[in-house]
């Protein structure tokens, strides 16, 4: 978004914009100043960064999560700069999805991925992504980018609206669709030819920790240390914070995180109710988000909160991250077979969203959401109840319906609470 | 700064008492419209302020001072504010080795220790300048959130002992005030937190409380604000006063009305 900003509001050269972005210490919230609208700036190009938009509230640039249902919930996408946490399910079957959905977007997109993860390999998740669906206009397009990367501009000559030949183009950094939010096929796999055009980093735990366990100052647990230095190093390296003076970046960088505090990172905040380390996974938090709020970066992290013995950490982490979102499957409970429920495969609670430059925040009113994996797409819908049409209404049938009704949730999210034993 | 609320509390930029410790508090709902309100009712008021902003970035809150008013940069540029941002100091102590004190040096520690390079700091800004004349009326901390203290490894004793320290010199020596936000965990056990809210409200003049309601969400009204005078000084054979609204909060403004006087409802 500095890059952005900076870029369009003065001199030329690209240069000179990144010296000023670094110079004036703009971090990625920085509002588009005001631009006049075509007629001074007849220099430089417009650059816009594929597969982002700007906030319609306060002029944010966002991201498509890879869901569109959750990017209208969220109120447009995810800011760049934010961390966007996902409470797993308990058997972690539809985090998974949500993941893959986000990183998928940015191959979809081409933007740069970072993948970290402590139980899988990461170029094994890219291989699992799902693939796009696009529609037959985009999906022509697509093709024909993916097979001649390096065609020339065209230069058809215009007939008709020959007047526009002589405009400058927008420049777009090489997306293979320009919309904004795609659906996915949890079918398919990602075509192979995507994945490897894409750029993407991983960071495999076992192969980045060394046997030698060096004590570190730091009360952090050495895999976040590491996970934090490499993050940090790949955001220089590839001037996403536009520091590094050789490297001109215009382009996102999608951070995905597996099952953070798991123990497979070596956080014992999953085990134990007053670990060694309660505050490791915290402190990771606000470092972390202190790297994203300085580049074009968004983060996706996803953590087995169900696990944590000590809510009270809970709470904390939810505190720390800006978007957080809850999933709650059905499965092994008594909701799967609760006639209420039979529709779908899970709630999905969106616990907190962030008030972002703004004193208001974009909150749906919709607070009683429910999500289900049909064969192809998975989708986001309001959880309402079936009619009852039966002839006879059993005292104990409406029971269960009422049971349920009530442990919908308390309807509220972060923004107000209330006390759990109101009924209406 | 909310003109409402300046009505409810009954004071203005130019008549502010000093000495005073003022506590934000929410529960349940984000509080931080308070800290916005306070943060440019204490620039407009002249003062010099110390902000130490845990919780967001600079650009934040310098977008939202110019929906109320104030120019955090222009601010920051006269010497008026002194602005310690938290996420970027954060990453500055992590990944580069400092050579002199930096106030977030705990960060790097392993066992929780003080919090007297924070300290330091804030006195260091806030300490009046000698020589010349008097440019600000009375200095003003500032603290957005003390829980984000908790998180990042410091125990509650550090941080009660921090804000005595704070207390004594910026209040008592420099006659200036004190604002600072603290998140209140509610049903959640968090042991810490309640140590930490229950310390501070002890030594607070006013305490400004912003609760969800108890219905759950609503789209016309965010939530209620209770007020609550204290002195903690002279013994209660006064009555501590209190009063309790409900608010809205808006693009540039927050309104505020009797419990359940909501325009959306009359």
């Amino acid at each position: 978004m500095a890059a952005v900003a900076t870029c369009g509001s003065g001199a030329g050269s690209p240069g000179s914009a990144v010296a000023t972005a670094s110079k004036s210490n703009v971090t990625s919230f920085q509002r588009r100043g005001p631009r006049a609208s075509g007629t001074n700036d007849s220099g430089p190009r417009l650059v816009s960064i594929a597969g982002t938009r700007p906030s319609v509230r306060n002029g944010q640039l966002l991201v498509s999560t890879g869901l569109p249902a959750l990017d209208q919930l969220l109120g447009g996408g995810l800011a760049i700069g934010t961390v966007l946490l996902i409470e797993e399910d308990k058997y972690n079957i539809y985090s998974p999805l949500l993941f893959k959905c986000f990183l998928a977007e940015g191959i979809v997109n081409g933007h740069t991925l970072l993948v970290a993860s402590a139980k899988e390999d990461p170029a094994n998740i890219l291989q699992e992504l799902p693939a796009p669906l696009l529609d037959d206009n985009s999906k022509k397009e697509f093709d024909e980018d993916v097979y001649n990367h390096k065609t020339p501009e065209s230069n058809i000559k215009m007939k008709i609206a020959w007047r526009y030949q002589l405009l400058p183009k927008m420049e777009q950094i090489g997306p293979v669709s320009s919309r904004f939010g795609h659906y996915y096929d949890a079918s398919k796999r990602i075509p192979q030819e995507l994945i490897e055009a894409s750029n993407w980093h991983g960071f495999f735990l076992p192969e980045k920790i060394s046997s030698t366990l060096k004590v570190e100052p730091w009360s952090l647990t050495p895999g976040y240390i590491k996970l934090l230095q490499f993050i940090q190093n790949i955001i220089y390296e590839e001037g996403f914070d536009g520091s590094n003076p050789q490297k001109k970046q215009r382009n996102v960088l999608r951070i995905g995180i597996q099952n953070l505090g798991s123990p497979l990172w070596g956080d014992d905040i999953c085990c134990a109710e007053n670990g060694s380390n309660s505050h490791s996974l915290t402190k990771f938090l606000y470092v972390l988000r202190g790297l994203l709020r300085t580049s074009l970066s968004a983060c996706i992290i996803t953590m087995p909160t169900h696990l944590i013995q000590n809510k009270a950490i809970i709470a904390r982490v939810t505190n720390l991250s800006d978007i957080v979102i809850g999933l709650e499957s059905f499965i092994g409970s008594e909701r799967e077979t609760n006639p209420l429920y039979k529709d779908y495969h899970g709630l999905i609670h969106i616990r907190q969203i962030p008030r972002l430059n703004n004193l208001i925040c974009d909150e749906s009113d919709v607070k009683d959401l429910a999500f289900k994996l049909k064969r192809k797409l998975f989708t986001i819908e309001r959880l309402h109840l079936p009619p009852d049409l039966s002839d006879t209404v059993s005292h104990s049938s409406k029971q269960d319906l009422a049971e349920s009704t009530k442990r919908l949730g308390p309807g509220c999210g972060m923004m107000a609470g209330g006390k759990k034993h109101l009924d209406f | 700064m909310f003109v409402e609320l300046n009505n409810l509390l009954n004071t203005t930029p130019d008549r502010a008492e000093q000495g005073k410790l003022t506590l934000l508090c929410d529960a349940k709902t984000d509080g931080s419209f308070l800290v916005h309100h306070f943060l440019s009712f204490y620039l407009k008021a002249n003062c010099k302020v110390c902000f130490v902003a845990l919780f967001q970035s600079f650009s934040h809150y310098n977008i939202v001072g110019q929906k109320l008013g104030v120019n955090l940069t222009v601010a920051r540029e006269r010497g008026q504010l002194v602005f310690l941002e938290g996420l970027k100091s954060a990453v500055d102590v992590f990944f580069q080795t400092q050579e002199e004190p930096h106030p977030l040096q705990f960060l790097r520690e392993a066992n929780a220790g003080n919090l007297k390079p924070l300290f330091e700091f804030v006195r260091e800004a806030l300490k009046p300048v000698d020589g010349g004349e008097a440019r600000w009326t009375y200095p003003v901390l500032l603290v957005d959130d003390l829980s984000v203290l908790l998180s990042l490894g410091m125990g509650a004793v550090a941080v009660l002992d921090f804000i005595h320290y704070c207390r004594a010199t910026v209040c008592w020596e420099l006659k200036g005030n004190m604002v600072i936000l603290v998140h209140d965990s509610g049903d959640v056990e968090d042991e810490e937190n309640d140590i930490l809210l229950n310390g501070v409200s002890h030594q607070s003049h006013l305490i400004l409380r912003a609760e969800g309601l108890a219905t759950g969400f609503c789209r016309d009204v965010h939530g209620q604000l209770r007020i609550l005078w204290r002195r903690p000084s002279q013994p209660t054979a006064q009555r501590d006063q209190s009063l309790t609204y409900q608010y809205k909060i808006q693009d540039k403004s927050v309104s505020f009305f009797a419990k359940g006087m909501s325009p959306a409802v009359l």
